[in-house]
Protein backbone atom coordinates (compact mmCIF):
# COMPACT_ATOMS: atom_id res chain seq x y z
CA UNK A 1 0.00 0.00 0.00
CA UNK A 2 1.27 3.68 -0.88
CA UNK A 3 1.31 6.27 1.34
CA UNK A 4 -1.89 7.66 1.82
CA UNK A 5 -1.51 11.62 1.55
CA UNK A 6 -5.15 12.63 1.89
CA UNK A 7 -8.15 11.13 3.50
CA UNK A 8 -11.90 11.81 1.89
CA UNK A 9 -14.80 10.52 4.20
CA UNK A 10 -17.38 9.80 1.48
CA UNK A 11 -17.56 9.05 -2.17
CA UNK A 12 -19.59 12.24 -2.59
CA UNK A 13 -17.48 14.33 -1.34
CA UNK A 14 -15.82 17.27 -2.70
CA UNK A 15 -13.07 18.16 -0.38
CA UNK A 16 -10.53 15.54 1.04
CA UNK A 17 -8.38 15.93 4.47
CA UNK A 18 -4.27 15.91 4.16
CA UNK A 19 -2.95 13.40 6.39
CA UNK A 20 0.74 13.89 6.41
CA UNK A 21 2.71 16.69 7.92
CA UNK A 22 1.94 18.87 4.56
CA UNK A 23 1.64 18.72 1.18
CA UNK A 24 3.54 20.90 -1.26
CA UNK A 25 2.35 22.65 -5.00
CA UNK A 26 2.72 19.91 -7.83
CA UNK A 27 2.78 17.12 -5.68
CA UNK A 28 1.24 14.19 -6.96
CA UNK A 29 -0.80 12.76 -3.64
CA UNK A 30 -3.08 9.83 -3.16
CA UNK A 31 -5.80 9.79 -1.77
CA UNK A 32 -8.01 7.25 -0.07
CA UNK A 33 -11.71 7.36 0.12
CA UNK A 34 -12.93 5.55 3.70
CA UNK A 35 -16.21 4.85 2.56
CA UNK A 36 -15.69 2.58 -0.46
CA UNK A 37 -11.73 2.34 0.51
CA UNK A 38 -10.66 3.41 -3.14
CA UNK A 39 -8.12 5.10 -3.95
CA UNK A 40 -7.48 7.85 -6.03
CA UNK A 41 -4.91 10.60 -7.25
CA UNK A 42 -4.77 14.51 -7.58
CA UNK A 43 -1.84 17.03 -8.09
CA UNK A 44 -1.96 19.84 -5.57
CA UNK A 45 -1.79 23.41 -6.50
CA UNK A 46 -0.86 25.07 -3.28
CA UNK A 47 1.51 24.15 -0.25
CA UNK A 48 -1.40 22.47 2.33
CA UNK A 49 -0.70 21.96 6.12
CA UNK A 50 -2.02 18.44 8.01
CA UNK A 51 -5.86 18.19 8.76
CA UNK A 52 -7.05 21.19 6.16
CA UNK A 53 -8.67 20.33 2.98
CA UNK A 54 -8.00 20.01 -0.88
CA UNK A 55 -10.37 21.16 -3.79
CA UNK A 56 -10.97 17.57 -5.38
CA UNK A 57 -12.86 19.44 -8.44
CA UNK A 58 -13.44 22.76 -9.75
CA UNK A 59 -15.21 24.64 -7.23
CA UNK A 60 -17.39 27.78 -8.66
CA UNK A 61 -18.90 30.55 -6.44
CA UNK A 62 -22.16 29.50 -4.36
CA UNK A 63 -21.40 25.86 -4.99
CA UNK A 64 -21.94 23.50 -1.80
CA UNK A 65 -18.47 21.68 -0.17
CA UNK A 66 -19.42 18.31 0.79
CA UNK A 67 -17.72 16.55 3.56
CA UNK A 68 -19.36 13.37 5.54
CA UNK A 69 -21.61 13.45 2.20
CA UNK A 70 -23.17 16.59 4.00
CA UNK A 71 -23.25 19.96 3.60
CA UNK A 72 -20.80 21.71 4.99
CA UNK A 73 -21.46 25.34 3.91
CA UNK A 74 -20.83 27.21 0.67
CA UNK A 75 -18.01 28.60 -1.78
CA UNK A 76 -17.63 32.16 -1.87
CA UNK A 77 -14.83 32.47 -4.09
CA UNK A 78 -13.65 30.28 -7.04
CA UNK A 79 -12.02 27.53 -6.43
CA UNK A 80 -9.57 25.20 -8.79
CA UNK A 81 -8.83 21.07 -7.98
CA UNK A 82 -6.04 20.96 -5.95
CA UNK A 83 -6.18 24.45 -4.13
CA UNK A 84 -6.29 25.06 -0.78
CA UNK A 85 -10.48 25.16 0.86
CA UNK A 86 -10.79 27.17 4.13
CA UNK A 87 -11.95 30.61 5.67
CA UNK A 88 -10.46 32.71 2.85
CA UNK A 89 -12.84 30.67 0.21
CA UNK A 90 -15.16 28.62 2.48
CA UNK A 91 -18.49 30.71 4.49
CA UNK A 92 -20.81 28.64 6.84
CA UNK A 93 -24.78 29.06 5.54
CA UNK A 94 -25.50 29.27 9.42
CA UNK A 95 -25.77 32.62 11.18
CA UNK B 1 -11.03 -8.50 20.53
CA UNK B 2 -12.98 -10.08 23.60
CA UNK B 3 -14.85 -6.95 25.23
CA UNK B 4 -14.01 -7.18 29.22
CA UNK B 5 -17.27 -7.78 31.21
CA UNK B 6 -16.06 -5.79 34.47
CA UNK B 7 -14.10 -3.64 36.14
CA UNK B 8 -12.28 -2.93 39.30
CA UNK B 9 -14.90 -0.55 41.26
CA UNK B 10 -15.92 1.15 44.85
CA UNK B 11 -18.97 -0.02 45.74
CA UNK B 12 -21.70 2.78 46.62
CA UNK B 13 -24.89 2.24 49.52
CA UNK B 14 -26.91 3.08 46.45
CA UNK B 15 -25.94 0.05 44.18
CA UNK B 16 -24.02 2.37 41.75
CA UNK B 17 -20.07 2.10 41.89
CA UNK B 18 -17.40 4.48 41.41
CA UNK B 19 -14.33 4.85 39.56
CA UNK B 20 -12.74 6.66 41.83
CA UNK B 21 -13.34 7.20 46.18
CA UNK B 22 -12.71 11.28 46.48
CA UNK B 23 -14.46 12.56 49.84
CA UNK B 24 -15.37 16.00 48.64
CA UNK B 25 -15.61 19.49 50.28
CA UNK B 26 -18.42 21.22 48.24
CA UNK B 27 -18.92 24.73 48.86
CA UNK B 28 -22.76 26.29 48.14
CA UNK B 29 -21.64 29.47 47.24
CA UNK B 30 -18.28 31.90 46.20
CA UNK B 31 -17.98 33.12 49.55
CA UNK B 32 -17.41 29.68 50.88
CA UNK B 33 -14.46 28.79 49.13
CA UNK B 34 -12.32 29.76 51.34
CA UNK B 35 -13.57 27.78 53.88
CA UNK B 36 -13.87 24.81 51.94
CA UNK B 37 -9.83 25.19 50.91
CA UNK B 38 -8.61 25.38 54.13
CA UNK B 39 -10.30 21.98 55.37
CA UNK B 40 -8.92 20.53 52.29
CA UNK B 41 -5.37 21.69 52.96
CA UNK B 42 -5.84 20.41 56.24
CA UNK B 43 -6.93 16.99 55.96
CA UNK B 44 -5.17 14.91 53.54
CA UNK B 45 -7.40 13.07 51.21
CA UNK B 46 -9.80 15.56 50.69
CA UNK B 47 -10.65 17.98 47.67
CA UNK B 48 -12.08 20.82 47.98
CA UNK B 49 -14.46 22.32 44.85
CA UNK B 50 -14.37 25.87 44.59
CA UNK B 51 -16.29 27.78 42.21
CA UNK B 52 -17.67 31.43 41.43
CA UNK B 53 -21.38 31.05 42.10
CA UNK B 54 -24.44 30.52 44.33
CA UNK B 55 -25.77 33.73 45.62
CA UNK B 56 -28.99 35.62 44.60
CA UNK B 57 -29.16 33.37 41.98
CA UNK B 58 -33.48 32.57 40.66
CA UNK B 59 -35.68 30.65 38.97
CA UNK B 60 -33.85 27.81 36.44
CA UNK B 61 -30.66 29.19 36.81
CA UNK B 62 -30.99 28.14 40.82
CA UNK B 63 -32.55 25.46 40.16
CA UNK B 64 -29.55 24.31 37.61
CA UNK B 65 -27.37 25.47 40.74
CA UNK B 66 -28.96 23.03 43.19
CA UNK B 67 -29.10 20.03 40.79
CA UNK B 68 -25.36 20.65 39.62
CA UNK B 69 -24.16 20.96 43.54
CA UNK B 70 -26.32 17.94 44.21
CA UNK B 71 -25.34 16.02 41.43
CA UNK B 72 -21.43 16.50 42.00
CA UNK B 73 -22.30 15.20 45.80
CA UNK B 74 -24.46 11.91 44.30
CA UNK B 75 -22.09 11.08 41.78
CA UNK B 76 -20.54 7.65 42.35
CA UNK B 77 -16.77 8.46 42.52
CA UNK B 78 -17.41 10.36 45.63
CA UNK B 79 -17.37 8.12 48.50
CA UNK B 80 -17.93 11.28 51.33
CA UNK B 81 -19.24 14.72 50.92
CA UNK B 82 -18.78 17.76 53.15
CA UNK B 83 -21.38 20.86 51.93
CA UNK B 84 -20.33 24.44 53.23
CA UNK B 85 -22.09 26.99 52.89
CA UNK B 86 -22.44 31.01 53.87
CA UNK B 87 -26.31 30.21 55.14
CA UNK B 88 -28.23 27.11 56.57
CA UNK B 89 -31.22 26.80 53.98
CA UNK B 90 -29.55 26.19 50.93
CA UNK B 91 -27.20 24.06 52.07
CA UNK B 92 -29.61 21.99 54.29
CA UNK B 93 -30.52 21.32 50.82
CA UNK B 94 -28.39 19.86 48.98
CA UNK B 95 -27.33 17.88 52.23
CA UNK B 96 -30.80 16.53 52.93
CA UNK B 97 -30.78 15.67 48.22
CA UNK B 98 -27.19 13.87 48.32
CA UNK B 99 -27.96 11.82 51.63
CA UNK B 100 -30.69 9.88 49.50
CA UNK B 101 -27.88 8.10 48.18
CA UNK B 102 -26.79 6.31 51.43
CA UNK B 103 -23.46 7.85 51.87
CA UNK B 104 -21.68 10.12 54.29
CA UNK B 105 -23.04 13.60 54.02
CA UNK B 106 -22.45 16.59 56.89
CA UNK B 107 -23.62 20.41 56.27
CA UNK B 108 -21.98 23.06 57.42
CA UNK B 109 -22.80 27.31 57.68
CA UNK B 110 -20.61 29.82 58.42
CA UNK B 111 -22.82 32.65 59.53
CA UNK B 112 -22.60 33.35 62.82
CA UNK B 113 -19.79 31.28 63.72
CA UNK B 114 -16.92 32.61 61.17
CA UNK B 115 -14.20 31.00 59.01
CA UNK B 116 -11.77 30.07 61.67
CA UNK B 117 -13.61 28.06 64.41
CA UNK B 118 -15.96 26.23 61.01
CA UNK B 119 -12.47 25.37 59.79
CA UNK B 120 -11.72 23.40 63.08
CA UNK B 121 -15.71 22.33 63.29
CA UNK B 122 -15.32 21.30 59.50
CA UNK B 123 -11.48 19.62 59.62
CA UNK B 124 -12.90 17.20 62.65
CA UNK B 125 -15.86 15.73 60.10
CA UNK B 126 -13.58 15.97 57.19
CA UNK B 127 -11.00 13.67 58.63
CA UNK B 128 -13.61 11.06 60.00
CA UNK B 129 -14.76 10.53 56.08
CA UNK B 130 -11.48 10.82 54.84
CA UNK B 131 -10.00 8.27 56.93
CA UNK B 132 -13.64 5.93 56.44
CA UNK B 133 -13.32 6.30 52.87
CA UNK B 134 -9.38 5.05 53.01
CA UNK B 135 -10.48 1.43 53.72
CA UNK B 136 -12.80 1.73 50.55
CA UNK B 137 -11.97 -1.65 48.45
CA UNK B 138 -11.99 -2.14 44.99
CA UNK B 139 -14.88 -4.66 43.88
CA UNK B 140 -15.21 -6.28 40.45
CA UNK B 141 -17.96 -4.44 38.85
CA UNK B 142 -19.71 -5.34 35.44
CA UNK B 143 -19.38 -2.95 32.67
CA UNK B 144 -23.02 -1.40 33.20
CA UNK B 145 -21.90 0.26 35.86
CA UNK B 146 -19.30 2.36 33.69
CA UNK B 147 -21.40 5.79 32.90
CA UNK B 148 -19.55 7.23 30.37
CA UNK B 149 -20.06 10.78 28.73
CA UNK B 150 -18.00 12.11 26.27
CA UNK B 151 -17.17 15.73 24.78
CA UNK B 152 -14.29 16.47 22.18
CA UNK B 153 -12.37 19.89 22.96
CA UNK B 154 -9.84 21.76 20.25
CA UNK B 155 -10.93 20.02 17.50
CA UNK B 156 -10.00 19.81 14.16
CA UNK B 157 -10.39 17.83 11.01
CA UNK B 158 -8.18 14.85 12.46
CA UNK B 159 -10.76 14.38 15.46
CA UNK B 160 -14.08 13.82 12.74
CA UNK B 161 -11.66 11.31 10.70
CA UNK B 162 -10.22 9.47 13.57
CA UNK B 163 -10.54 10.17 17.18
CA UNK B 164 -14.14 10.77 17.39
CA UNK B 165 -14.96 7.83 15.16
CA UNK B 166 -12.91 6.28 17.72
CA UNK B 167 -15.22 7.03 20.72
CA UNK B 168 -18.01 6.45 18.39
CA UNK B 169 -16.47 2.40 17.92
CA UNK B 170 -16.06 2.58 21.62
CA UNK B 171 -19.56 3.49 22.36
CA UNK B 172 -20.83 0.35 19.48
CA UNK B 173 -19.12 -1.67 21.23
CA UNK B 174 -19.75 -0.85 24.37
CA UNK B 175 -23.51 0.23 24.08
CA UNK B 176 -24.49 -4.04 24.37
CA UNK B 177 -23.35 -4.31 27.55
CA UNK B 178 -26.14 -1.98 29.18
CA UNK B 179 -23.46 1.03 29.61
CA UNK B 180 -24.85 4.76 30.63
CA UNK B 181 -23.67 6.99 27.58
CA UNK B 182 -23.37 10.49 27.19
CA UNK B 183 -22.99 12.83 24.50
CA UNK B 184 -23.77 17.02 24.57
CA UNK B 185 -22.32 20.06 23.16
CA UNK B 186 -26.41 21.55 21.61
CA UNK B 187 -23.84 24.26 20.01
CA UNK B 188 -21.66 21.75 18.41
CA UNK B 189 -24.14 20.13 16.56
CA UNK B 190 -25.54 23.25 14.36
CA UNK B 191 -25.57 22.19 11.27
CA UNK B 192 -26.02 18.55 12.05
CA UNK B 193 -28.60 18.75 14.13
CA UNK B 194 -31.55 17.52 11.66
CA UNK B 195 -29.03 14.32 11.13
CA UNK B 196 -28.73 14.43 14.98
CA UNK B 197 -32.35 14.34 15.21
CA UNK B 198 -33.26 11.48 13.26
CA UNK B 199 -30.77 9.36 15.58
CA UNK B 200 -33.50 9.74 18.66
CA UNK B 201 -34.36 5.98 19.15
CA UNK B 202 -38.80 7.76 19.79
CA UNK B 203 -40.15 10.30 18.29
CA UNK B 204 -40.38 11.80 21.78
CA UNK B 205 -36.67 11.39 22.29
CA UNK B 206 -36.64 13.11 18.75
CA UNK B 207 -39.25 16.46 19.31
CA UNK B 208 -37.62 16.75 22.65
CA UNK B 209 -33.96 17.50 20.96
CA UNK B 210 -35.34 19.19 18.15
CA UNK B 211 -37.23 21.55 20.74
CA UNK B 212 -33.84 21.54 23.28
CA UNK B 213 -31.68 23.20 19.89
CA UNK B 214 -34.34 25.63 18.43
CA UNK B 215 -34.37 27.14 21.83
CA UNK B 216 -30.54 27.26 21.73
CA UNK B 217 -30.88 28.95 18.31
CA UNK B 218 -33.25 31.00 19.32
CA UNK B 219 -30.93 32.12 22.55
CA UNK B 220 -28.30 33.01 19.83
CA UNK B 221 -30.02 34.99 17.71
CA UNK B 222 -31.28 36.85 20.42
CA UNK B 223 -27.92 37.02 21.80
CA UNK B 224 -25.33 37.41 19.07
CA UNK B 225 -24.23 41.34 18.09
CA UNK B 226 -22.87 39.59 14.97
CA UNK B 227 -22.73 36.12 14.87
CA UNK B 228 -20.68 33.24 16.37
CA UNK B 229 -17.88 32.64 14.01
CA UNK B 230 -15.64 34.09 16.09
CA UNK B 231 -16.13 31.64 18.62
CA UNK B 232 -17.56 28.44 16.44
CA UNK B 233 -15.40 27.07 14.78
CA UNK B 234 -12.68 28.31 17.62
CA UNK B 235 -8.80 29.88 16.15
CA UNK B 236 -7.39 26.57 17.23
CA UNK B 237 -10.33 24.73 15.40
CA UNK B 238 -9.57 27.36 11.92
CA UNK B 239 -5.75 26.92 12.90
CA UNK B 240 -6.30 22.79 12.78
CA UNK B 241 -7.93 22.77 8.92
CA UNK B 242 -11.69 23.42 10.29
CA UNK B 243 -13.85 25.98 8.50
CA UNK B 244 -17.02 26.15 9.34
CA UNK B 245 -19.73 25.03 12.27
CA UNK B 246 -21.40 22.50 9.94
CA UNK B 247 -18.12 20.95 9.76
CA UNK B 248 -17.30 20.96 12.93
CA UNK B 249 -20.63 19.80 14.03
CA UNK B 250 -20.85 16.40 11.41
CA UNK B 251 -17.05 15.79 13.17
CA UNK B 252 -18.41 16.16 16.86
CA UNK B 253 -21.55 13.56 16.02
CA UNK B 254 -18.99 10.84 14.73
CA UNK B 255 -18.30 10.32 18.70
CA UNK B 256 -21.90 8.23 19.14
CA UNK B 257 -21.04 5.92 16.26
CA UNK B 258 -24.08 4.14 15.06
CA UNK B 259 -25.89 4.56 18.61
CA UNK B 260 -29.62 5.92 18.58
CA UNK B 261 -30.20 8.49 21.80
CA UNK B 262 -33.32 7.42 24.16
CA UNK B 263 -33.89 10.40 26.03
CA UNK B 264 -32.69 14.07 26.42
CA UNK B 265 -31.70 15.49 29.38
CA UNK B 266 -31.67 18.87 31.19
CA UNK B 267 -27.94 20.27 32.32
CA UNK B 268 -27.03 18.33 35.21
CA UNK B 269 -29.95 15.62 35.15
CA UNK B 270 -29.43 12.28 36.10
CA UNK B 271 -30.51 9.71 33.48
CA UNK B 272 -33.78 7.67 34.31
CA UNK B 273 -34.37 5.23 31.34
CA UNK B 274 -31.76 2.99 31.65
CA UNK B 275 -28.42 2.02 30.49
CA UNK B 276 -28.07 3.43 26.53
CA UNK B 277 -26.88 6.53 25.28
CA UNK B 278 -28.68 9.84 26.51
CA UNK B 279 -28.32 13.45 24.81
CA UNK B 280 -27.58 16.31 27.60
CA UNK B 281 -28.08 19.64 26.99
CA UNK B 282 -24.84 21.99 27.33
CA UNK B 283 -22.43 24.22 26.59
CA UNK B 284 -20.07 23.03 24.24
CA UNK B 285 -17.35 24.65 26.55
CA UNK B 286 -15.16 21.73 27.79
CA UNK B 287 -15.26 22.53 31.69
CA UNK B 288 -18.57 23.45 31.97
CA UNK B 289 -19.82 20.41 29.89
CA UNK B 290 -18.17 17.56 31.68
CA UNK B 291 -18.86 19.54 34.87
CA UNK B 292 -22.77 18.72 34.06
CA UNK B 293 -22.04 15.72 32.80
CA UNK B 294 -20.60 14.80 36.20
CA UNK B 295 -23.26 16.38 38.00
CA UNK B 296 -25.65 13.50 35.94
CA UNK B 297 -23.73 10.98 37.46
CA UNK B 298 -21.21 9.95 35.44
CA UNK B 299 -18.22 8.63 36.22
CA UNK B 300 -15.70 8.44 33.44
CA UNK B 301 -15.12 10.73 30.58
CA UNK B 302 -14.03 10.26 27.09
CA UNK B 303 -12.40 13.61 25.39
CA UNK B 304 -10.46 13.23 22.11
CA UNK B 305 -8.91 16.50 20.81
CA UNK B 306 -7.06 17.73 17.56
CA UNK B 307 -4.92 20.23 18.80
CA UNK B 308 -4.90 19.84 22.10
CA UNK B 309 -7.52 20.74 24.81
CA UNK B 310 -5.75 20.29 28.27
CA UNK B 311 -8.96 19.98 30.52
CA UNK B 312 -9.61 17.63 33.45
CA UNK B 313 -12.46 17.66 36.04
CA UNK B 314 -12.39 16.70 39.89
CA UNK B 315 -14.25 13.82 40.34
CA UNK B 316 -14.63 12.23 36.98
CA UNK B 317 -11.64 11.11 35.57
CA UNK B 318 -11.19 12.49 31.96
CA UNK B 319 -9.09 10.31 29.64
CA UNK B 320 -8.14 11.89 26.17
CA UNK B 321 -7.22 10.96 22.88
CA UNK B 322 -5.80 12.35 19.54
CA UNK B 323 -5.46 11.31 16.05
CA UNK B 324 -3.25 14.58 15.46
CA UNK B 325 0.37 13.09 15.49
CA UNK B 326 1.87 16.44 15.93
CA UNK B 327 -0.46 17.17 19.16
CA UNK B 328 0.70 13.51 20.24
CA UNK B 329 4.30 14.42 19.90
CA UNK B 330 3.94 17.83 20.72
CA UNK B 331 1.96 17.53 24.11
CA UNK B 332 2.65 14.11 25.35
CA UNK B 333 1.94 14.71 28.55
CA UNK B 334 -1.94 15.40 28.06
CA UNK B 335 -2.56 12.59 25.53
CA UNK B 336 -3.49 8.93 27.50
CA UNK B 337 -4.54 7.55 23.86
CA UNK B 338 -2.53 7.81 20.73
CA UNK B 339 -4.68 6.72 17.77
CA UNK B 340 -2.72 9.07 15.32
CA UNK B 341 -1.90 5.61 13.51
CA UNK B 342 -5.22 5.33 12.18
CA UNK B 343 -4.33 8.98 9.31
CA UNK B 344 -0.98 6.54 8.19
CA UNK B 345 -3.42 3.93 7.52
CA UNK B 346 -1.47 1.18 10.15
CA UNK B 347 -4.38 0.95 12.30
CA UNK B 348 -7.84 0.37 11.84
CA UNK B 349 -10.77 1.95 13.06
CA UNK B 350 -11.99 -1.24 15.13
CA UNK B 351 -8.25 -1.37 16.26
CA UNK B 352 -8.61 1.91 17.87
CA UNK B 353 -11.89 1.43 19.33
CA UNK B 354 -10.32 -1.57 21.08
CA UNK B 355 -7.16 0.11 22.26
CA UNK B 356 -9.42 2.52 23.82
CA UNK B 357 -11.82 0.05 25.75
CA UNK B 358 -8.38 -0.97 27.25
CA UNK B 359 -7.50 2.37 28.18
CA UNK B 360 -10.92 2.93 29.52
CA UNK B 361 -11.01 -0.31 31.58
CA UNK B 362 -7.46 0.22 33.21
CA UNK B 363 -8.52 4.41 34.15
CA UNK B 364 -11.75 2.83 35.52
CA UNK B 365 -9.54 0.27 37.68
CA UNK B 366 -7.76 3.20 38.73
CA UNK B 367 -4.89 4.42 36.76
CA UNK B 368 -4.53 8.08 36.79
CA UNK B 369 -5.66 10.00 33.65
CA UNK B 370 -2.85 12.41 32.76
CA UNK B 371 -5.35 15.08 33.43
CA UNK B 372 -5.84 13.82 37.24
CA UNK B 373 -1.52 13.28 36.91
CA UNK B 374 -1.01 16.53 36.27
CA UNK B 375 -4.04 18.49 38.62
CA UNK B 376 -6.30 19.29 36.51
CA UNK B 377 -9.25 19.86 38.51
CA UNK B 378 -11.86 22.06 36.30
CA UNK B 379 -15.16 22.86 38.27
CA UNK B 380 -17.11 25.29 36.39
CA UNK B 381 -20.77 25.85 37.34
CA UNK B 382 -22.96 26.85 33.99
CA UNK B 383 -24.89 29.99 34.94
CA UNK B 384 -27.88 31.02 32.74
CA UNK B 385 -28.26 34.38 33.02
CA UNK B 386 -27.00 37.07 35.85
CA UNK B 387 -28.18 37.17 39.22
CA UNK B 388 -30.89 38.99 41.08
Amino acid sequence: MSNTDIIIHDEKDNVGVVVIEKITPDQECNCWIMENDKSVSIQSKDEIPLGHKIAMIDLNEGDTILKYGHDIGKVVKNIKKGEHVHVHNVKTKKW
Amino acid sequence: MEIPKSFLGYKRENGRAGTRNHVIILPVDDISNACAEAVANNIKGTIALPHSYGRLQFGADLELHFRTMIGTGKNPNVAAVIVIGIEPKWTKRIVDAISSTGKPVEGFSIEGVGDIDTIAKVSKKAQEFSMWASEKQREECPMSDLWISVKCGESDTTSGLASNPTVGNLMDKLEPLGVHLCFGETSELTGAETVCEKRGKTPEAQAKFKKTWNDYNDFILKEATDDLSESQPTAGNIAGGLTTIEEKAFGNFQKIGGCQFIDVLEPAEEPTKGAGLYFMDTSSAAAECVTLQAAGGFNLHLFPTGQGNIIGNPIEPVIKLTANPLTAKTMSEHIDVDVSRILSREMNLSQAGDKLIKSTIRVANGRLTCAEALGHKEFVMTKLYRSA
